[in-house]
């Protein structure tokens, strides 16, 4: 009864997810200048992240955790290369 | 308990979509910079805990693994939009136009 529950709100958690996924590739297509796209590009990082560690749930099993937080991880550098590239140009000097 | 789990992931999902929301209708880069944090912050950690909950009382011991994932995402956050909202005043500044006098004439 009680799992019946929880299977239905981690499917909904996954749709909603699916939903944020869709708003945030709405704006890297829309977004007027560079920084926009970069922006959208790490909100979609974050929610691919989260919607991973939901399939994980959903099948009980530990793997999805570290492709989570890899991903995690990737996000946070190829953000901070594009910040770098559009304060300075290159990325490594 | 599976109850209470199941709300902190909806609930975590739900704060995740308001922050894309956010980000897909405000009107400038400096109000758009704003909602996705609520997501990466608040609605990870609620999902992360919802996880935890759920992983303790299936292995009927403590599963923590997932707070690492919590804290670098509480720690990597503000470092990455910070370094993102330098790049963009540079940028206006270097094209000429004043962010502040955007955001003024526009209320």
């Amino acid at each position: 009864m009680s799992t019946a529950f929880f299977q239905g709100a981690v499917a909904l958690a996954q749709l909603l997810l699916g939903l944020a996924m869709l708003f945030c590739a709405c704006r890297l297509v829309r977004g007027p200048r560079a920084q926009d796209r970069v922006l959208a590009l790490d909100a979609l990082y974050v929610t691919a992240m989260l919607l991973i560690l939901t399939v994980g749930i959903r099948t009980g099993t530990a793997l999805y955790f570290e492709a989570a937080l890899v991903i995690g991880m990737l996000g946070f550098v190829s953000t901070a290369a594009l910040a770098k590239f559009l304060l300075r140009g290159e990325v490594i000097e | 308990m599976s109850y209470l789990a199941g709300i902190l992931i909806v609930a975590g999902a739900l704060l995740v979509v308001a922050g894309a929301l956010g980000l897909l209708t405000l009107k400038t880069f400096y109000d758009r910079v704003h909602p996705p944090t609520m997501g990466t912050t608040l609605g990870t950690g609620l999902m992360l805990a919802g996880s935890m909950l759920y992983f303790s009382v299936l292995d009927a011991r403590p599963v923590l693994h997932e707070a690492l994932i919590g804290i670098f995402m509480t720690l990597s956050t503000p470092v990455t939009y910070m370094l993102l909202v330098r790049a963009a005043l540079h940028r206006d500044r270097a094209e000429g136009r004043d962010p502040l006098q955007e955001t003024t004439s526009r209320r």
